[in-house]
């Protein structure tokens, strides 16, 4: 594992680049902070494609929506709170509804917003975003898989909601790596229990399973990158053949991944599973790193989960 | 507009106002009111100023419709089926299980439908997005959007205008059917905004104010938006209706902005239809 860090906000900044010198029809909205959702880096290379809107998120969506009728392929960037929580029903009804072919790009998703504090802080966007028919809810761990993801929302036909983050992540992958859609990622194998996690909280089950190693406990980490749809075989897989499952996010621990993993394996392979996520609480100001720790959301807290499941079946 | 033309235009008119009452009735719900204001503007729209084809309804350079005020569904569905995107007689199944005719607007289930609509002030916004396209990729289409007085009261229409207004977008008319009333009462009491023109040019809008059910008047309203085209000015045409217009028993009457006729209120208003219509093509 490389150690160089980047937040995958300025990953989406620098795919969107890359992707709009390959394709003319790639247009980029934005509401007024293209230097945080980092748009501005498309903006350099392309400013006629890159189409400010002012402080309106809500128009921005329906803007994308009828400009991607026209042939053209959307990504509408702001922050997280302020797509999948203020245009939440533009979304719904004139991007998920029609199905139209718009890529809503989120950024500062989550608790490591920091010192901005709770009006920033969305823990709620994926449950949001999952109650979408149709609706494609990714959230990316590094650079590299940042990269690769906005690379597939601009090939896929239809909406897709991506959560990005303020705060610096490690990398996870190596060079050459190649990203599989839609498809829970093994980024270890274990026996013991499987830690399901995304993007920030991948690096933290990474940790979290070497600490657990020299325990003795052999931990999978899957990085489940694609929330919705969610890979349920690689989920019941983890069911099936550890026994017990951690799930880790930076979201509230209602309406996400852990939801979503705990319904089905309820209904497919029931295993006692606990959630790592926020629970239940508005944030507040401070720096990401301590946010993360007091709000439960660190490699040791996953690793207190395992051991207590883990023990369990002993 | 020579004599023969208005006549024309009537008839059609009066058809579409028909096609509301018969699907509206038909499903036992739905919005004849609002629906019924907007039957002239509408006419004039699909029979005369719009470049479509009902052969190939996806055609990438026809000009686009989007029914901002979407519970106005059974206008632009007869209109529809007038111009011949479908049978009229599928607006009999309007509302019901298997319908291709939702009570609101679906773009991917009804031919000739551009976006789908309903929830209040997002078609204009939509609409704003597809002008911006046509502009970004060189096309000529002209984008139409008509939206309710009650309707502007919704903070994203003006969000949308700014929008427009920034990008220069005279590929795209704004039409209001100002009938003056919404479901709580009128307009004027419910949220007062008049007189919109103020609001619409402290927009940069170039606007002006008709009467919704007089097709000169239509024209002119038209004929400015084509004089507009190249002046980088966004048009916005207030047209003045009645709610319910052509039904007597319906006219001005708030509480048929949201229910249909029985089978005697159905049976009075064709009567009342026809008889005009009868009348229009003995001229």
């Amino acid at each position: 594992m490389s150690t160089k860090k980047k937040a995958t906000r300025v990953s989406y900044g620098e795919a969107l680049k890359e992707l709009g010198s390959e394709h003319e029809d790639l247009v980029v909205l934005e509401a007024d902070l293209a230097s945080a959702t980092k748009t501005d880096i498309f903006r350099a290379a392309f400013p006629d494609r890159h189409i400010e809107c002012g402080i309106a998120e809500q128009n921005m969506y329906d803007i994308a929506a009828g400009m991607s009728t026209a042939g053209l392929v959307p990504f509408a960037s702001t922050f997280a709170m302020f797509s999948a929580g203020r245009a939440y029903e533009m979304i719904r009804n004139t991007i998920g509804y029609p199905h139209l072919n718009v890529k809503i790009a989120a950024t500062h998703g989550g608790i490591s917003v920091g010192e901005d504090g709770a009006s920033h802080q969305c823990c709620e966007d994926f449950g949001l975003m999952r109650l979408i028919p149709g609706m494609i809810v990714m959230c990316p761990c590094d650079d590299a898989e940042t990269k690769a993801m906005v690379r597939w929302a601009y090939e896929y036909q239809g909406p897709v909601y991506m959560r990005f983050s303020r705060a610096a992540s490690d990398a996870v992958h190596e060079d050459g790596y190649v990203f599989e859609p839609l498809k829970a990622e093994v980024l270890r194998d274990g026996k013991d229990c499987a830690v399901i996690a995304a993007g920030l909280m991948v690096s933290e089950a990474l940790l979290a399973a070497e600490i657990l190693e020299q325990e003795g406990i052999s931990v999978r980490v899957l990085n489940m990158h694609t929330i919705k749809p969610l890979d349920e075989e690689a989920v019941i897989r983890a069911a099936q053949e550890c026994g017990c499952i951690v799930t880790a996010e930076e979201h509230s621990v209602i309406g996400g991944l852990g939801e979503a993993v705990c319904a089905c394996i309820s209904e497919n392979c029931p295993v006692p599973v606990k959630r790592i996520g926020v629970n239940d609480a508005f944030g507040h100001s401070g720096p990401a790193a301590q946010l993360m720790k007091e709000f439960g959301l660190s490699a040791d807290h996953i690793v207190s989960a395992v051991r207590e499941l883990a023990g369990r079946k002993h | 507009m020579n004599y023969e033309e208005k006549k024309r235009l009537k008839i059609a008119a009066a058809d579409i106002r028909m096609g509301i009452m018969t699907s509206t009735h038909a499903a036992g719900s739905g919005h004849p009111g609002g629906s019924l204001s907007a039957s002239d503007i509408i006419a004039y729209l699909y029979t005369r100023e719009m470049n479509v084809d009902p052969q190939n309804p996806q055609w990438e350079d026809r000009d686009r419709f989007v029914l901002s005020k979407g519970h106005a569904a059974p206008a632009l569905y007869s209109a529809l089926a007038l111009r011949g995107f479908f049978d009229e007689k599928e607006l009999l199944t309007l509302r019901q299980c298997g319908s291709r005719l939702q009570g609101h607007p679906n773009m991917n289930l009804t031919p000739g439908v551009d976006m789908s609509t309903g929830s209040l002030g997002q078609g204009f916004s939509a609409a704003a997005g597809m002008a911006k396209a046509a502009k970004m990729k060189g096309k000529k289409f002209r984008v139409y959007a008509l939206c309710g007085d009650g309707e502007l009261e919704e903070g994203i229409i003006w969000e949308a205008v700014m929008f427009a207004v920034k990008y220069r977008l005279d590929n795209l008319c704004m039409i209001v059917d100002c009938n003056g009333l919404q479901i709580d009462g009128k307009t004027i009491d419910v949220m007062p905004m008049e007189p919109l023109e103020n609001r619409f040019a402290a927009f940069g809008c170039d606007v002006v104010r008709l009467n919704g059910h007089d097709f000169e008047d239509i024209e002119k309203g038209f004929d400015r938006f084509e004089r507009n085209r190249g002046s980088g000015k966004v048009t916005v045409l207030l047209m003045d209706t009645l709610k319910g217009k052509g039904v007597a028993y319906m006219e001005e009457m708030a509480e048929w902005h949201g229910r249909a006729p029985d089978d005697r209120q159905y049976e009075l208003a064709m009567a009342e239809l026809e008889a005009h219509r009868r009348a229009l093509e003995a001229l």
